[in-house]
Order: C-alpha cells, then structure tokens, then sequence
C-alpha cells in the first residue's frame, strides 16, 4: 500500500514532514468528512441513521464467513458444487447473499494443478456480498500491479510456493463479473462437516492468495 | 484514460504490506465515507461506471498520495458537484447555501438493507449478435481513449482466446460519462502470460480478463 495508507494505519493524523512537500500536506481528513456529513445531512440529501445502517451491515453482516458457508458446502455437497460452478450468483443466491458487488458471481476452482488468483488492476472490484469490503493489501498499488506480471511472485510473499507443474490463472476483475476462489479442500479434512469445514476457510484462500490448512491459517476473520 | 490507476504490470510499487486480522474500517471517518458514498448513490445521479471515472480523474500525484478512501471522498464530491447536489460554495463552507432547495426524500435506514441486497445489476435481456464465440482468437484493439475505459493496457494489441461468454452486459465506456448503456456481448478472454509478458512468464500460467465486443477484434 502507499505511504499515506500506512500513515492512517498507525493512527496518525499527522503527515511526518520529511517526505511532503508542504502543499502535499492534507487537511484533517477526519474533520473534512464531518463537515461534508453535516452539509449533506443539513441539506437533506443523507439520513445519519441510513449511514450507520450501512456501516453495521458491513462491519456485522457481510464478510467473509459468508464466502466460507459456501466453499464448506461445495465440498460437502456434490449436487451443490455442481450448482455453484454452472451458476455462482444463483447458488449463492441461495444462502440469501445477493446484491451490490455480488450480481454477477463466477466461482473458479483450485486443484493440485490449477491455482486460481483474483485482482482488480483497474481499481478495487472484489466480490462483497462473499467476502465484505476488500482488505488494504487489495487495493493497494503493489498487488495491483504485480498480480497480473508476477503473480508466482506474489504467491510466494503470501507464503505459497506453487510448483511449475502448476498452472496459475490470474483474474482480472474488469467487468461487474465477481470472482470467488474455490479452494482445495484439505487433506485430513474427511470427516469434518460442513460447519466445521467453514471454520477452515480464510478470506485469503477464497481470493487465491493462500490454501485451506487444518491448522490455523495466516488470518482468521 | 492511461491513467495511474492502470497499473497492471506496473513495476515500483513496493512490497505488498499484509496486516494480520485488519479491521474492516482503520477510522471512524472511513466507515462514513464508504457509507455518504452508498447512501448518495441512492440518489441515482450516476452510476457505478461514472464513479469509477471520478477516481480515474484524480491527478496522478493526488491518487498515489492518497489513501483509499480519501479518494473516496474525492469522488463523491467530483460526482455532487457534477450532478449540482452541491455547489462549490457548499462545499468550501460546509454549509447549504442561503434558499437552496431540500430534497426528499433521502435513504432512509429501513431502506439500507433493500438496496444493498438488489445492487445493480449490469447484464441486460436484450437481443444482441455476439461477435465472438468460445475458442475464437482474438485481439483486444488497441485503442487509447481519453474517457473511461475497462480495457487495461497491459491487454491492447495482444492477442487471446475467447473462453466463455458472459452474455450482454452495460458498456462501461459510454455509461460513465452518461452516453447510454450501449449494450453488447461480454467474454472472459485468456492471455497466455507469455504473450503479455514475454518469455520470462511460465509457460502455463494466463490472465483472464472480462472484455467487451467493442474491444476486440478477430485475430
């Protein structure tokens, strides 16, 4: 990510000097967006209550664990991964999980084979109604740009070394089609049920930048 | 545009800073910024193509300096203005201008939940010939547009295979700047990595990427 987004991400509200010039210094972003709030709540076009609504439901509702159901089922349920793969966005539908950022779902599958990986070069397109909001790293120019041109590169500082056996098909998100990553479904995992399976999945495996382990995995939403 | 949000291949942009269980929001501003976007979105002024554009004119300097979310706010202030929701002097003092007028009625909280899960979908029932089929080869034109554009250009003048057709689906690059829906046939197209970046890229790997008839031709 760029300096400014680590800046915010240690609390900082202060530029550090050395590296601005002083016309590059912003405003208190925090007090800008309170006044801009303000102008538009006065102004009728906002109601403060709709906004934390919002906020609830992706802070609460929407993330990951939605994705994880999915995936937890795709193994367990052969008629249903048959479902997902023909027609994502309708058995994703299924579990009620519809609408912005999810219209228009394609699930691609991982196997020994085949790694799958999801990007959006252009901005940050990422499938929200599986996954919630997009993670910093995701957004960021670094994944952004080397993804497409190196994306054995990236796997490895995720920690993920893949053989060249192994093809890797990198997704860029272009268009409103949303993808999610089928991870392979773990060795040792046989007689775990759905529930339980869910429990494995991290967000990361889901965007391809990772694998379903049993044991604990690199973050756990 | 060749833009600096085009950054696909880009070298230069540092090492990827992974954060260990991140917070959906980093500050209470974020969460609302993201919210004010939605909730103006409600209004439907513009549309998720011309958002995109309204980051895409952000001077390069700017959108590299800034975080994600403040460009969010640079957006949503760029698309207020354009659709006179706002006037600069608004803006500027943070307060309605004497007798503006006051719409109504905005999104209210029980509308939230509705709205996010109806999104907007993008396909449309229209009858429209496909120009492509699964397994033809292809080459994404190449083509500069100055306005808003889905085609990288990391893509323009290579040459791809048609893997699937998506169906018909809004054209990006005439709805973000309010010149119709244009609808037309949408594909997935494989790149072999090896065509977009030479020889040093594995011989099996590819990139997919979701492009429009209008950014194709038959190779």
């Amino acid at each position: 990510m760029d300096t400014r987004d680590r800046e915010h991400r240690h609390g900082s509200g202060e530029h550090h000097g050395h590296d601005h010039a002083p016309q590059e210094v912003p405003p208190d972003v925090a007090l800008r967006v309170k006044a801009l709030e303000s102008l538009l709540i006065e102004k009728g076009l906002v109601d403060p209550a709709a906004l934390d609504a919002i906020i609830d439901m992706y802070e609460h509702k929407v993330g990951p664990r939605n994705g994880a159901r999915v995936v937890a089922r795709a193994w367990s349920d052969p008629a249903y991964k048959k479902r997902l793969m023909a027609d994502a966005s309708a058995a994703i539908a299924e579990f009620g999980y519809t609408g912005r950022q999810g219209e228009h779902m394609v699930v691609v599958e991982n196997t020994p084979k085949l790694h799958n990986l999801v990007v959006c070069t252009l901005c940050s397109c990422y499938p929200w109604t599986v996954l919630g909001l997009p993670p910093v790293w995701y957004k960021s120019a670094p994944y952004r740009s080397r993804a497409v041109i190196d994306p054995r590169g990236v796997l490895r500082e995720f920690g993920l070394e893949l053989g060249e056996d192994v093809e890797v098909r990198v997704w860029d998100s272009t268009s409103e089609m949303r993808y999610l990553v089928l991870p392979e479904r773990p060795a040792g995992s046989e007689g775990m049920d759905e529930a339980a399976l869910a429990e494995l999945v991290t967000r990361d495996a889901m965007i391809g930048v990772a694998k379903v382990t049993l044991g604990k995995g690199r973050e756990r939403p | 545009m060749n833009g600096i949000h085009d950054m696909g291949g880009m070298h230069g942009m540092g090492a990827i800073e992974y954060e260990a269980r991140e917070p959906v929001f980093h500050a209470r501003w974020e969460a609302r910024v993201l919210a004010l976007n939605l909730a103006m979105g409600a209004w439907h002024k513009w549309n998720i193509d011309a958002t995109r554009h309204a980051i895409e004119l952000i001077p390069a300097r700017e959108y590299l300096r800034m975080s994600y979310y403040e460009r969010w706010i640079a957006r949503l202030v760029t698309l207020s203005l354009q659709a006179g929701l706002v006037s600069r002097a608004e803006v500027e003092s943070g307060r309605p201008d004497p007798g503006s007028a006051k719409l109504s009625p905005a999104l209210a909280p029980s509308g939230v939940e509705p709205m996010l899960g109806r999104g907007a979908p993008a396909n449309r029932d229209v009858a429209v010939a496909a120009s492509f089929k699964a397994g033809d080869k292809v080459r994404a034109r190449n083509i500069h547009p100055i306005g808003h554009t889905r085609l990288p250009r990391y893509a323009r003048g290579r040459l791809g295979t048609i893997a699937r057709d998506h169906g018909v689906y809004v054209f990006p690059d005439s709805r973000a700047h309010f010149l119709g829906e244009n609808p037309q046939h949408l594909y997935s197209v494989r790149f072999a990595a090896r065509e977009l970046w030479g020889e040093t890229a594995s011989r099996r790997d590819s990139v997919y990427l979701d492009l429009w008839d209008d950014y194709l031709e038959r190779a």
